[in-house]
């Protein structure tokens, strides 16, 4: 209990955004005919709001695995990153990383490595509330979507201000602060170039070519 | 589609979903000593990291047309400046959210 005290006022902001998301996507999903099971076994499941509204249109299409596999792979791409970081944080987590690693989305992902100081028990927390928001968002979106008509038009920026504040706390912390600029003008200049569908590989590879070159100067 | 084919479909997501988060794990185990160049990006990967997804959550913006991004930058901007001054993440995140709200209301 004391663990979940510590926990839950860091998945606040995820709390807002997730539950926001997971409606829009539960009522999509109901628009579009499907059962309740749908929307709710992939939440449960996959776990990646991006592969789960897009499976929403693979499951009407045409039967095409190999492309759900390739689709899903490049979207998700970036948790690899992810993990590189998390190597050493969830080391020691015994038992509980296979559900670390699992629900690592980017925002689990973001707020475990801010506090990756914090006991096993409490990243454990903000895991598993941060899941079940979005399985809550989704089950809610499906059964009342329809008849919830607040404006709450704007609230999905509550994620990129979460992701803005721990980029800025992280960057007070760090004496290096060259990383950050590596991670964002290559990212900005192949969404510019390559557009918003295909970027986040080529801005991936960038990063650890850049990152890759300054080794030299950078490990002493 | 059948059924069948929509489990499958679904189970194929879930496993490469899962896979993109695992594989780091499963090939850097923790018996094994992880190579001085993935302990490097282990260390300089998490910042630029951040920074990725600060332009990834910028990616449907319409910067040619309607508002050009403005709200979504000043939104930025405003969550970066209360973080700097406060230190305090929620603060940080709710304000920003709610300065954001209120320029596009």
């Amino acid at each position: 209990m004391e663990l979940l005290k510590r926990a839950f006022p860091l998945t606040i902001p995820v709390m807002a955004a997730y539950i926001f998301l997971g409606v829009t996507y539960g009522l999509l999903a109901e628009t579009m005919g499907f059962s309740i099971w749908y929307p709710l076994l992939m939440a449960m499941f996959v776990y990646s709001g991006s592969v789960e509204f897009l499976a929403l249109g693979m499951l009407v299409a045409a039967f095409n695995p190999m492309m759900a596999a390739l689709v899903a792979l490049m979207v998700c791409a970036r948790h690899l990153f992810y993990g590189i970081s998390m190597l050493d944080v969830y080391k020691g987590a015994g038992w509980r990383k296979f559900f670390l690693i699992f629900g690592m989305s980017d925002e689990t992902f973001a707020i475990n490595y801010s506090h990756r100081d914090e006991p096993y028990g409490v990243m454990l927390w903000v895991t598993f509330l941060d899941w079940l928001y979005w399985l809550t968002g989704a089950c809610l979106g499906y059964a009342f979507g329809s008849i919830l008509h607040v404006d709450i038009r704007g609230l999905e920026f509550v994620l990129t201000a979460m992701f803005t504040s721990i980029f800025m706390d992280q960057l007070m912390k760090e004496k290096n602060r060259v990383p950050a600029l590596i991670g964002i003008i290559p990212t900005a200049v192949c969404l510019a170039l390559v557009g918003n569908r295909y970027f986040i590989l080529p801005s991936m590879l960038c990063i650890l070519l850049l990152l890759t070159l300054m080794r030299k100067r950078w490990e002493k | 589609m059948s059924i069948t084919e929509r489990i499958v479909t679904i189970s194929i997501l879930a496993l490469a979903t899962f896979s993109t988060r695992v594989i780091p794990f499963l090939i850097f185990a923790p018996g094994k000593p992880t190579p001085s160049y993935i302990k490097y990006l282990g260390k300089v990967l998490p910042l630029a990291v951040f920074g990725m997804l600060v332009v990834y959550c910028l990616k449907d913006v319409e910067w040619i047309h309607g508002s050009h991004g403005v709200p979504e930058l000043l939104g930025i901007a405003a969550t970066a400046l209360i973080h700097l001054f406060s230190r305090q993440m929620i603060l940080s995140t709710a304000g920003g959210t709610l300065f954001y709200m209120i320029l596009i209301h």
